[in-house]
């Protein structure tokens, strides 16, 4: 036989029916790693990159130099903060079930990727997260009520009802505006970090992409953008392993860590376990300090599981086992977090059923007030004329007369429903008048 | 007043600017220490340094993405794409961030960014260094596309532009950098100081984007063309001797539209020029605008000049450049019943 070439087809170890399979993953036991000084040289610290970054131990101990030894009080905080997350999705998932919203996308097993970030950065330091980093909206401070009412379009949307759920925006809290289409938000974070330093300026950035996406030329010009002009910028990459049915490995996961991409680039990359809120907060600082005293930018493998559906429109028992989550090594992070707690001796399975009943709670009422705002099936509904608002900052002409043509439209349409309205009323009203006369009830309106 | 070329006047745009406002910062490929492979941005890194003036990576889709971090953290950046031809990596970061950013954040975010960038023919350049995309542009909401046809209408439009808190693509026709370009290129070079509008004021001054000009008075029809083609079209009207009034577009997005249909509805016939391929272009966009504001003022079918629906090919550039002789040819159809 002559050689020829062939393709390589990368296949996730397992497919519905058959045992998950995580043996790929390479481990390190926590507390294994070592932690360098925040002004190492990106070339002498490129060992990060294979390892992966740990604190708390399989007895639920924080243990190792990336420790960050947070405040008990920090870490309930940030306990709540993720349940806060993760039943906020839950709700909304089965409000879309419901049909009362159009689509959502939820962050379950993720947490801790976004809220531990979330915790170790400054107010004034600028997110541009992608669709499943709700928890820095927790995080910051959003109102719950905020969100849902973006999901909802209705009269409260943020969005002015121009985005399907979840593309959130929160210019207060220093939040950009999640686009919908991938990987774009990474080099814009590194051009907002660029023009903090030649503002002078001490704020960062941080940017969120997927393994997934992590392929679209985006990525190599954010990572070439921060390595040429050293910026600001903490590069997120959030390994959950799935993008959509394709596995890590269609985005080049077989060959090397993901984290390994920052030292080619001349960055640091460290890859980290992405379900240990200790570990991210820890990695999270360890970059901010580096960037805050001109040390540039770093990229951070988070390693971690999606444990549910991409979105509401997927079914993920077509691709991959049903069991998967449950076999994933690096377990859940909410549970990590709380039997920590529990060990420190700051917590209890008692305060934590509590907590999650006044949440649970929470997020009802919260439901409550958004609804009645409004829903896509029942009013207030936002002014379809706003649409054309926002386009430009002044409204030119074209946009104007198209605004006009519209509400003439509208206002027919009203008009004709009114009119129609009126003569169902008045035909209803002759009819009652006339049974009456004649001492039968009327039938019930049809149609 | 100086006299200046449309190069010398878009330097002294962005110079008055980066002295005027600390937040503009010009970026691009060969644009600072350099200053531009067209000279564009000659001695402005050396005046404002380099974190005003950034020579970047060869990325365009990064040189986009970083302005729109930038102007999202409240600088004003000045893009800077070598080649309208090399903007498509960057496409998305127009399309679908730069564009929509203001409208999807409901006003939160916005991102006054101006990207400025060579286009045309008439220089060599072949299919990758001749392209006119305005057409491309002008169809995504939430942009403005700017394309000046001489030097004073250059500066007072990049400064209107830099100005200006939505984006800006700003097309600068490169074979009209040097001088006025009738269309004929073996008649020697003319220069701007030859030109009325070449004479540019040293300091600060704007024209106003959205605004189209009557560059010639005419009774007999109406020609309305940007960029370079003006030149051609001037030129065309001299040797036809056709009463023709002339329409310089200067803002493709958004259109003045009064000033091209009062025209046409007071001429009753018009021809519209560009260089940019036919099918699609921008033209089609004009001539349905003439259409529904002019209809019963008609006297003629509107006649279309434009490149040829093929991409510009290098041996053949002046067979495929709509010049003078086919614009004559135009002339005389629209006017042939009268």
């Amino acid at each position: 036989m002559t050689p020829r070439s062939r393709l390589h087809v990368p296949a996730p170890p397992a497919r519905p029916g058959q045992e998950p399979d995580f043996s790929y993953l390479q481990l390190s036991p926590a507390g294994a790693v070592y932690r360098p000084d925040v002004t190492a040289a990106a070339r002498d610290i490129e060992n990060l990159s294979l390892e992966l970054v740990r604190v708390l131990d399989d007895d639920h101990r924080a243990v190792g130099p990336w420790n960050p030894h947070l405040e008990a009080s920090e870490l309930q905080v940030a306990l709540r903060h993720m349940l806060l997350t993760r039943l906020f999705d839950d709700r909304m998932q089965r409000i879309q079930r419901q049909g009362r919203i159009s689509f959502y996308i939820k962050s379950t097993g993720e947490e801790a990727v976004a809220v531990a970030a979330g915790m170790a950065l400054q107010p004034g330091d600028m997110l541009f997260p992608s669709y499943r980093q709700q928890g820095l909206q927790v995080v910051r401070g959003r109102n719950l009520v905020d969100l849902m009412c973006q999901c909802l379009s209705n009269t409260h949307d943020m969005c002015k009802g121009r985005q399907m759920p979840i593309m959130y925006h929160f210019g207060e809290g220093n939040i950009f505006s999640i686009s919908g289409n991938l990987a774009t938000q990474f080099p814009q974070a590194v051009g907002w970090a660029m023009a903090a330093a030649i503002k002078g300026e001490d704020h960062i950035a941080a940017g969120w992409i997927g393994e997934g996406s992590s392929a679209e030329a985006d990525f190599h010009y954010a990572m070439t953008f921060a390595a040429v002009y050293q910026a600001p910028v903490i590069l997120n990459l959030v390994n959950n392993q799935w993008a959509i049915s394709t596995f890590q490995g269609f985005a080049g996961g077989e060959q090397r860590t993901f984290a390994q991409r920052g030292p080619g680039y001349g960055i640091p990359g460290i890859r980290v376990d992405g379900n240990d809120f200790l570990a991210v907060y820890a990695v999270t600082q360890w970059a901010a300090q580096r960037a805050r005293q001109s040390g540039g930018p770093t990229l951070i493998e988070h390693v971690t599981y999606r444990a549910a559906a991409h979105s509401t429109s997927d079914d993920p028992g077509r691709y991959r086992p049903k069991e998967e989550w449950r076999a994933w090594p690096l377990g859940d992070p909410i549970t990590r977090l709380k039997d920590h707690l529990i060990t420190l001796g700051e917590w209890s399975e008692e305060r934590h059923a509590q907590l999650h009943k006044e949440l649970e709670a929470h997020v009802t009422a919260c439901w409550k007030e958004a609804e009645s705002y409004g829903t896509l099936t029942h009013g207030p509904f936002l002014d379809p004329l706003t649409m054309f608002e926002d386009v430009f900052r002044d409204m030119p002409a074209n946009l104007q007369h198209e605004r006009e043509e519209m509400r003439a439209l509208l206002e027919t349409q009203r008009g004709a429903a009114a009119a129609e309205a009126a003569h169902e009323a008045r035909a209803t009203h002759e009819a009652q008048a006339t049974h009456e006369a004649q001492g039968t009830p009327p039938r019930a309106h049809e149609g | 007043m100086a006299r200046m070329n449309m190069v010398q006047a878009l330097n002294s745009a962005m110079d008055v600017m980066l002295g005027r406002d600390p937040r503009v910062v010009i970026l691009g490929e060969d644009v600072g220490f350099f200053g531009g492979v067209f000279r564009v941005t000659d001695g402005l890194q050396r005046k404002y340094g380099e974190h005003r003036v950034l020579d970047t990576p060869i990325a365009e889709g990064g040189i986009i993405a970083a302005a729109i971090g930038m102007g999202v953290n409240g600088l004003k950046p000045v893009a800077e794409i070598q080649f309208a031809d090399y903007i498509y990596p960057g496409f998305d970061q127009v399309v679908s961030e730069l564009a929509r950013i203001r409208y999807r954040s409901a006003g939160d975010f916005h991102v006054p960014v101006t990207i400025r960038t060579p286009c045309g023919g008439g220089i060599r350049g072949g299919q990758t260094h001749s392209q006119s995309p305005e057409a491309i542009f002008a169809h995504v909401c939430g942009i403005k596309v700017v394309m000046p046809s001489n030097p004073y209408d250059a500066k007072g439009l990049l400064i209107s532009a830099i100005e200006d808190e939505d984006p800006v693509v700003f097309f600068e026709p490169k074979r009209i950098y040097n001088g006025p370009f009738d269309g004929d290129p073996h008649k020697p070079a003319v220069p701007w100081s030859s030109h009325a509008r070449g004479e540019v004021p040293d300091g600060h001054y704007s024209v106003p984007i959205g605004r189209a000009e009557v560059v010639r008075e005419g009774a007999d029809l109406t020609i309305i063309t940007y960029g370079t083609m003006v030149h051609v079209a001037e030129a065309a009207v001299r040797t036809t001797g056709t009463d023709a009034e002339i329409i310089d577009v200067r803002t493709m997005s958004p259109l003045d539209t009064e000033t091209l249909c009062n025209s046409v509805c007071k001429t009753g016939r018009c021809v519209v020029v560009h260089e940019a391929t036919r099918f699609g272009g921008y033209g089609a966009e004009l001539v349905a605008t003439v259409q529904e504001h002019c209809f019963w003022n008609l006297e003629a079918p509107v006649k279309r000049v434009a490149g040829w629906d093929t991409p510009y090919p290098h041996a053949f550039e002046w067979e495929y450049f709509p010049g003078q002789a086919r614009i004559a040819a135009a002339l005389e159809e629209v006017m042939e019943d009268r």
